[in-house]
């Protein structure tokens, strides 16, 4: 769309010359203002739940009835932050969901990098049909696992051998961390396919001359993987170990799957309303008399400010790499 | 070390087997195991006992249950679906259009590219679950300031529709271009991944076909139906299937799929529920794949 422009080569007589560059100077302003335009409008849409939220975070309560505020407070106040922080018991959550999330993260983008490697240069009985069940685990839908995935885990037992050794009926490993560090390892987490295949795309573009001189030198499979194929991949795995953080971090299905009562920040969010109906009064030292009810508004408030603070950690991490991730994104082959 | 003198091929053979192995062992045991079961489960009734689970063999009775007994299930299905095959044009076409915007040469891209992104990064059913809750509160008292000082200064839909009919659009059209301009914050704020595989695509085609077209005198919507358009067409059929996929990781089905096996504990139905629906966006994504991979210009 951009093409049209002066630089376009036409041939047109002397006189008319002038006129047809006056013209393409006004339709490609015209143009410009449009697409400022466009570009501005839909930024607008998308940050202004967020501006929304900022703005609530810093009102004081006695803004929310005042119609002529808009978005910027009249009465600057912490007390919601430090509120919202009190009701999600804030710091300690967000310590432990990262680094529950780095773990899982770092897991998938081994296990997946492994397999995507493995996949793309290596020929065995069966290679291509394992790929295609690659593409199979990205189709079908994980509600479908739900329920046998579940009772795997509440009594967790490979090919009888905690019953061998302990002669128990399996381990229950609902409620800790297992679950999901398990699929994560073993390259069957969050959209774990699609990371396979990410990899797997890339590594198929690499010259394989680079890996054929390792060989020659004396390097053996995994060294040449991890000595030279590795540390050529930083594109796919900055956008692999990205997805796979901020997935994993909003994740809700897996973890009230596997983990429903952890302390995670997903899991959080999604009861903030409700608790902080409840811890509102208590918190504000009304005690704990259940008649006593706090403004519905104001809850609203609290909520809102608590949203903020939950997805606050993945908006600083994407300011710092919102360059690698869009970069990225478009060397890493997802085009194939 | 006599044992291990394989040829070099088998040596490759293994070797990538032992790459894929961790990948192999999670399938079998955490994917095609689960699977196999979830079709049993779905054709008996499981009752929890101490230490595991007990099956009776009930035969077909649970889908007809899903399909026929239970209230809800067979419309939420169809609703859903519906909705899908809505959206997915519409993502589609905000998509490939704002990705060769986003391509285009202009002051301030690196931060409309980033701009445009951050749904991805924001995209949590959580959130939106929380706040929903938290705006039916808000909208209960302070609607009523709002609508009391500044009536009349939302945005007015029925102008539109009548508008556009003026024009002689058919109602239908109307009627959809509507329902885009009301769900526009859901339409861009599901479409980041989609845009991304797009902006990736358009940045493979090569610089000098454009320049070719240019010299013979194409026009910039010439080019881009010529050149362009059927060199993202392959990305299409994948950005198609992609959309389908996501739409249904937080859909109504999947929630009445969970109710029914955790707060219920009916975990046959469950089952059977969820192989319905699997079996639905299967034909679904066989059909659409069907029909596009007719129409992709493979190069």
């Amino acid at each position: 769309m951009a093409v049209s422009g002066t630089d376009r080569m036409v041939v047109v007589p002397k006189e008319n010359y002038r006129m047809q560059r006056v013209r393409n100077k006004t339709s490609d302003l015209l143009y410009s203002i449009f697409r400022y335009a466009l570009v501005i409008g839909i930024s607008f849409i998308i940050l202004y739940p967020l501006f929304l939220k900022i703005s609530v975070a810093f009102k004081d309560k006695q803004d929310i009835y005042n119609p002529t505020i808009y978005m910027i407070p009249q009465h600057f106040t912490l007390d919601n932050i430090k509120l919202a922080a009190q009701v999600m018991d804030y710091l300690p959550l967000l310590a432990n969901t990262l680094l529950f999330v780095t773990i899982t993260t770092l897991l998938t983008a081994i296990s997946c990098a492994l397999a995507g490697y493995g996949f793309a240069r290596f020929s065995f009985p069966g290679s291509n049909m394992l790929f295609v069940l690659v593409i199979l685990t990205i189709l079908v839908p994980t509600s479908t696992l739900m329920v046998p995935m579940y009772l795997h885990f509440r009594n967790f037992d490979i090919l009888g051998m905690v019953h061998l050794f302990t002669g128990r009926e399996g381990i229950n490993l609902l409620n800790t961390y297992w679950p999901s560090m398990i699929t994560a390892a073993t390259a069957g987490g969050l959209k774990a396919g699609l990371f396979i295949y990410i990899f797997r795309q890339f590594f198929k573009g690499m010259p394989k001359e680079i890996e054929e001189a390792a060989l020659i030198d004396g390097a053996g499979g995994f060294r040449t993987f991890a000595r030279i194929m590795l540390p050529n991949a930083i594109s796919p795995l900055i956008t692999v170990i990205l997805f796979s953080f901020v997935w994993q971090y909003n994740d809700t299905f897996y973890s009230s799957l596997f983990m429903s009562e952890s302390p995670l920040i997903s899991l959080k969010v999604a009861s903030l309303p409700a608790q902080a109906n409840q811890l509102i009064p208590q918190l504000m030292g009304f005690g704990s008399n259940s008649g006593m009810k706090a403004d519905p508004n104001y809850v609203a408030m609290i909520v809102d400010t608590g949203i903020l603070l939950a997805i606050a950690p993945l908006i600083i991490l994407y300011l710092f790499v919102q360059r690698y991730f869009v970069e990225s994104i478009e060397r890493s082959g997802v085009v194939g | 070390m006599r044992a291990l003198r394989l040829s070099l091929k088998s040596r490759r053979a293994l070797l990538g087997l032992a790459f894929i192995s961790p990948w192999l062992i999670g399938f079998i045991f955490l994917f095609a195991t689960p699977l196999l079961q979830s079709i049993r489960f779905s054709l008996s009734n499981l009752s929890v006992a101490p230490g595991g689970y007990v099956l009776d063999f009930v035969g077909l009775k649970n889908f007809k249950d899903a399909i026929l007994v239970d209230a809800t299930f067979n419309r939420i299905l169809v609703d859903s679906v519906g909705a899908m095959l809505l959206n997915v044009p519409m993502i589609l076409f905000f998509s490939l259009f704002t990705a060769t915007l986003l391509n285009q040469k202009f002051k301030g891209r690196t931060m409309a590219r980033a701009i445009f992104f951050l749904p991805v990064i924001l995209a949590s059913s959580a959130v939106a679950a929380a706040e929903s809750a938290g705006l039916i509160n808000l909208m209960g008292d302070s609607s009523a300031v709002e609508s009391s000082t500044e009536g009349g200064a939302s945005f007015n839909v029925i102008s539109i529709v009548r508008m556009l009919n003026d024009v002689g659009l058919p109602m239908a059209y109307v009627d959809y271009i509507v329902e885009a301009i009301m769900r526009i914050y859901d339409i861009v704020s599901s479409s980041g991944v989609q845009i991304l595989i797009f902006l990736a695509a358009l940045q493979s085609v090569p610089g000098s076909m454009y320049e070719v077209a240019k010299i013979e005198g194409a026009t910039a919507y010439e080019s881009f139906w010529k050149i362009t358009f059927p060199m993202v067409s392959p990305l299409i059929l994948t950005n198609v299937i992609y959309t389908i996929i996501d739409s249904f990781a937080g859909s109504p089905v999947t929630e009445a799929i969970y109710q029914t096996a955790f707060k219920t504990q009916n975990f046959g139905l469950s089952s059977a529920m969820s192989w319905l629906y699997t079996l639905v966006i299967g034909l679904v994504l066989v059909v659409v794949g069907w029909v596009l991979s007719r129409r992709v210009h493979y190069n």
